[in-house]
């Protein structure tokens, strides 16, 4: 008979070690799952995790492509990962993703055609706006109504993406795009370009902002004293309230840092990689990195990490795609069942599992 | 009865129809909350239902058993869900969206090569004499078995939990699963079997989106529903008769946006498009900020239950 015993602190040997189970066990079910697509299972998994990175042929083009992927994702993780550990749940990134490149993007179209070296700051400084404002919505209403905040960041996601199609076609289309949706392209306008900061690396602003990000959480969670209330209302909230942590101002102040992380990762975007607002600019890594959050263990140095590997999974399901012809919906699934062996797995960091005899 | 280009009569029978999806699975995440648990999975659980509702439909050429193909879709990912917060005493926030995201994923993928077919067509229940009534025929008499067996189930769910000693048994372990443990009931069977009705009834109301309501498959058919259907189990505060109001406020502005859209209204569509959100929103609002927290919700929804002895 199986017995679970609670530990008294999380395992730590476990908690580095249960991340790298759970994508071992993504790797083998996702194997099952190529199989019955008929797809050599061994080759599609080495297709996603080794050739963009190791294949002569490939790695040229891949390679920078991870730190391109990987931005958006670690940024929009760092700031969801100081709300879950507080359990402030902000599922609406995506939302804020859009909201902030769309006001970004618009304080720098507003300008055009004018050059300037001060329109890209402008514009960054406008997205993360943006972006903070997006996630107030669901703060205020949590903090002065009690509003679900998981529900009403969710259902916000739906509201940005029709408001994004309504700018693509209306506001900010290219009045020189022969009616096609979408906006001009900024990153080839030189005062909003964000382009590659050393060639053939994929380094842009938005990568630069994503480690300033991890160190900044880094230090935030280990020296300062909103990072011990934050750490402090994840693990016991009432002793955090004795303690004089106002539950309000954590929800607001963590909406906040994630909405305009969220909202700079996706101005970062759109000057950048994507070029210009369209109508399928977003790719969900608003959601992609809530999966980054968790694989990383809400922990800054592992969200880097988890990043850069769940950056490697779009790279090499896109290859895979061109290769094997494996579906693109494919990785999403991939992705999915990565969480989920995730929050399986987990139970090992926080029970001891003990084998006994039926009590009598 | 015009208003606006829009026929008053029709507008109500549309109503009644789209608001099937959402009231089906709303009844089942209230069902699943009462026992103390939070699913956020409907949506992922839904869109399952969808497809693999289409794909049975379209495969036997019966709308029934896909509707039951939908329903064993829903229950299995459901009990994904089951197995992670019951067994492996995951957080169940989190379980939620990951059961959102790879059904979003996996309903894509088994999906492929299903699009542009019509399904076969779910017929309206012969009602005779009574469909023929002017306004109140078209209205409540004319429609499609799916819709009658929603309506059974929210007076046979009120029932169930108000007047059944499992009902009873079911509330008691979402209210305290200490207490209810230590009278001896099995919190974890009970919260299990509670989960896998509620994916049952989300994976039917998926599978009504693509078989009746569009009705055909594409990628994130059920945009949103999953999510609308959980803020309606808060509007309702977790009571069936308020659940079936909300269902039918909130099928009634989709179809009216719709029908505004239809009608060339000189509102933006993208502006219509995002209005059911935004009107969500705001009910959520309006009811949390009324009295106390959150009314009528379990005292012990979300807490994650681990027998110590």
């Amino acid at each position: 008979m199986m017995r679970l015993e609670k530990r008294a602190t999380p395992s730590r040997a476990w908690s580095v070690a249960t991340p790298v189970l759970a994508v071992l066990l993504t790797m083998i079910a996702g194997g099952i799952l190529f199989a019955m697509l008929g797809k050599d299972p061994v080759a599609a998994i080495r297709t996603i995790f080794w050739d963009p990175l190791f294949n002569p042929q490939f790695a040229a083009y891949s390679r920078p492509q991870l730190l391109v992927k990987a931005g958006p994702l670690i940024l929009i993780a760092i700031g969801l990962s100081l709300g879950f550990r507080a359990g402030v749940w902000n599922i609406g990134a995506e939302g804020q993703y859009v909201v902030g490149a769309l006001t970004g993007a618009a304080a720098g179209l507003a300008l055009y055609p004018m050059e300037s070296r001060l329109i890209f700051p402008l514009m960054v400084i406008a997205g993360a706006l943006g972006g903070l404002l997006w996630a107030m919505i669901p703060a205020i209403l949590r903090t002065v109504f009690r509003t679900n905040e998981i529900l009403v960041s969710l259902l916000l996601v739906y509201v940005a993406q029709a408001l994004l199609s309504s700018m693509a076609l209306g506001a900010l289309r290219n009045p020189q795009g022969g009616g096609f949706p979408g906006s001009r392209n900024l990153s080839q306008w030189a005062s909003s370009a964000n382009p590659e900061l050393i060639a053939g690396t994929g380094m842009h602003w938005g990568v630069v902002a994503a480690f300033i990000a991890v160190i900044f959480a880094y230090i935030l969670l280990q020296r300062h004293m909103l990072g011990f209330s934050i750490r402090l209302t994840g693990q016991a909230p009432r002793a955090a309230r004795f303690a004089g942590v106002s539950p309000r101002r954590l929800v607001i102040l963590c909406f906040g840092i994630s909405g305009a992380l969220a909202g700079l990762a996706g101005l970062f975007e759109v000057t950048g990689p994507a070029g210009q607002i369209s109508l399928d600019f977003a790719q969900g890594y608003g959601f992609t990195a809530i999966i980054v959050a968790f694989l990383g263990r809400l922990n800054p140095i592992g969200i880097l990490l988890a990043g850069l590997l769940m950056a490697l999974t779009y790279i090499g399901g896109e290859l895979a795609q061109f290769m094997l012809g494996v579906p693109a919906a494919a990785i999403q699934a991939f992705q999915g069942m990565l969480l989920f062996f995730l929050l399986a797995v987990d139970i090992l960091t926080n029970y001891r599992i003990r084998w006994a005899r039926e009590a009598s | 009865m015009d208003i606006g280009g829009i026929n008053l009569v029709t507008l109500l029978a549309t109503l009644i129809v789209a608001s099937v999806p959402i009231l089906m699975a709303a009844l089942g995440e209230m069902v699943v909350e009462k026992s103390g648990t939070l699913n956020l999975g409907v949506e992922g659980m839904m869109i399952m239902g969808a497809v693999t509702g289409f794909v049975v439909a379209v495969t036997t050429g019966n709308p029934v058993l896909g509707f039951l193909g939908g329903a064993a879709a829903g229950a299995a990912m459901a009990g994904l869900f089951a197995l992670l917060t019951q067994v492996l005493l995951a957080n169940q926030v989190a379980s939620g969206l990951a059961l959102t995201l790879f059904g979003l994923g996996l309903s894509s993928l088994m999906g492929q090569g299903w699009n542009g077919i019509r399904p076969p067509l779910t017929g309206d229940v012969p009602l005779g004499p009574l469909a023929d009534i002017p306004v109140l025929g078209p209205i409540l008499f004319s429609h499609d078995w799916m819709v009658y067996l929603s309506l059974i189930l929210v007076v046979a769910i009120w029932w169930f939990l108000r007047a059944t000693r499992a009902g009873l048994i079911l509330r008691a372990v979402g209210e305290s699963h200490e207490a209810a443990h230590a009278l001896g009931y099995k919190v974890r069977r009970i919260r299990t079997g509670a989960i896998l009705f509620g994916g049952a009834m989300a994976g039917m109301g998926g599978a009504y989106v693509s078989l009746v309501r569009v009705p055909q498959w594409t990628d994130g058919i059920t945009s949103g529903a999953g999510w609308i259907a959980l803020a309606i189990v808060v509007f309702a505060s977790w009571k069936p008769w308020r659940v079936l109001m909300g269902a039918w406020l909130f099928g009634g502005i989709s179809v009216l946006q719709l029908n505004l859209q239809a009608a060339g209204s000189r509102i933006p569509v993208e502006y219509l498009t995002m209005s059911p959100y935004i009107i969500t929103i705001l009910v959520l609002v309006l009811i949390s900020s009324g009295r106390g927290r959150a009314m009528g919700a379990p005292a012990d929804l979300g807490k994650t239950f681990h027998a110590s002895h």
